[in-house]
């Protein structure tokens, strides 16, 4: 078990240093002439008004909201999808109703109207 | 154990047995042929990559009746080369007001993201880096590593372009999340392991016939987590120019393309894995000799990254609220009623013969798939009558 990690970790060290060469090889080739209108954030031509961290749509936080929701009850249901074919069919039936329930959440949240795109 | 049936161990042996013959301690020179081995693999994984490059543009000419590439070495084949000598000559810009060291990192994460998933793929019974337990789960947080490095660029570009495509992937990928998570739940419960190799193993059948409906949701919802067309609202060129990667030159945008097209591939290889039988298939002997059947895999790969090529070069950029009432009313109500469904017919058709198990099951699918469309299908009659409704006394008024 130990030594699976340790090759997803060596994998992951390789993995980071494969785009850092490429870089790292560019940095030392390519030409560096910085000045003030190439750096200006691009934008058609247009001259960027106000702050560029904007505020925007609360609608993407909803739908950030209700996936948490999702996301963190499947992770329970994958020891239920492993363990099926050694389960009784009560306990099949059990994992039905509780995707049954998150289903009757996703209806309940429809019905409120959190899903439309105002 | 020869070179025939098992070549990954055959040269661990021999490079061990060299290492060791050094005087290299015994455990310095296990770490030492894995470190090998991984480099290896990665090599041959960016490789891949840059011949991908090559396969974009060929076959994006071929779909709009041009040519493509056919000028530099045999049929355009040195042409990836020459588009990476360029972006490396390129002068690389820093905007003015970027979070340096989140800009900087971003591109990295990029590809890291995609090359870590290689990790876990079984190109053989015998050819594979590690076989985790865990690997569906795996998948999906590596996936999320990608959406994080797409989020980083967008915000510290210090651009509004950069910010507006980087908050529409992050609502893409938490949307369709759900329903890969389920597709990805459905293999799981057919082969009783979430381990890639398992999953392979357990395709007597190929899980594309017992659940073509999970095939078809695993593909849509990698589609928009690589944020390929119709769902490549995170760089929509016509409107937020490129998005995310809108003030990245030179290297550090070839990163994020080189990531791309990398995802695809890796994600329709996954698709190969997962339903399709990975190592067993085109080619026959692909369980008995691994060479045979690491390029089974590498075949369905490029098979289905055609596909979502074929599916990109296609279709129109779908509008956000399209895209999301897509996901949240109709993907993920089908996904869990799949699951529901194929968990159920799993337990009863348990013991029964391979024919009436795949019957039932491929039957349950159909059936699913079919009373979603007729869903899909009376809602939105009731929506048109509803809006016809309204538009109704306005056009009675008008006449008076």
């Amino acid at each position: 078990m130990q030594n699976e990690w340790l090759y997803i970790g060596l994998f992951l060290v390789v993995g980071l240093i494969i785009p850092t060469a490429a870089i790292t090889i560019s940095r030392i080739v390519a030409p560096r002439k910085p000045n003030p209108i190439k750096q200006s954030t691009y934008e058609c031509g247009m001259e960027t008004v106000g702050d560029n961290w904007v505020q925007f749509k609360a609608q993407y936080y909803i739908f950030a909201l209700v996936f948490l929701i999702f996301d963190v009850e499947t992770v329970f249901l994958f020891p239920w999808a492993v363990a099926l074919d050694k389960l009784a069919l009560f306990a099949v039936l059990e994992g039905i109703l509780f995707i049954l329930i998150l289903v009757a959440g996703l209806a309940y949240i429809w019905r409120k109207g959190a899903l439309e795109w105002v | 154990m020869t070179l025939w049936n098992n070549p990954t161990n055959f040269i661990a042996d021999w490079l061990r047995g060299v290492f060791s013959g050094w005087g290299m301690a015994e455990g310095l020179a296990v770490i030492l042929v894995t470190l090998i081995g991984i480099v290896v693999m990665a090599s041959l994984v960016m490789l891949l990559d840059i011949f991908l490059v090559w396969v974009e543009r060929k076959v994006v000419a071929r779909f709009q009746d041009r040519l493509g590439p056919n000028r530099v070495g045999p049929f355009g084949l040195i042409q990836p080369f020459a588009d990476i000598i360029k972006l490396i000559i390129k002068e690389d810009i820093t905007p003015d007001g970027a979070d340096k060291v989140v800009y900087n990192l971003a591109p990295l994460l990029s590809l890291m993201s995609v090359i870590i998933l290689w990790a876990i793929i079984p190109l053989a019974p015998v050819i594979f880096g590690v076989d985790l337990n865990v690997g569906a789960l795996y998948l999906i947080a590596a996936g999320a590593i990608g959406t994080l490095s797409i989020i980083m660029a967008g915000w510290s570009s210090n651009n509004k372009y950069a910010l507006i495509g980087a908050f529409r992937q992050v609502a893409a990928m938490v949307s369709y999340e759900i329903p890969m998570v389920v597709a990805l739940l459905i293999p799981t419960i057919l082969a009783g392991t979430m381990g890639m190799k398992g999953i392979v193993d357990a395709q007597s059948i190929w899980f594309v016939i017992l659940s073509p409906l999970g095939a078809l949701i695993f593909l849509i919802s990698a589609i928009a987590e690589l944020g390929r067309t119709p769902f490549d609202l995170n760089e929509a060129e016509s409107e937020i120019v490129a998005g995310f990667h809108i003030e990245y030159t030179g290297m550090k945008f070839g990163l994020f393309y080189a990531g791309e097209l990398l995802h695809a591939f890796t994600f329709g290889t996954f698709l190969g894995i997962l339903f399709f039988g990975g190592w067993n298939g085109p080619l026959p002997w692909g369980g008995q000799y691994p060479l045979i059947g690491a390029l089974n895999v590498v075949i369905k790969g490029l098979f289905f990254y055609w596909v979502i090529m074929w599916i990109k070069y296609t279709l129109m950029r779908i509008r956000i609220d399209h895209m999301l009432a897509f996901n949240w009313k109709f993907l993920t109500p089908v996904a869990f009623v799949l699951l529901m469904v194929t968990a159920l017919m799993d337990k009863l058709l348990a013991g029964t013969a391979p024919w009436i198990y795949g019957m039932g099951m491929f039957l349950a699918n159909i059936l699913v798939g079919w009373l979603a469309l007729e869903a899909a299908r009376a809602y939105a009659r009731r929506q048109r009558l509803a809006k016809e409704a309204l538009a109704q006394p306005a056009t009675q008024a008008a006449h008076h």
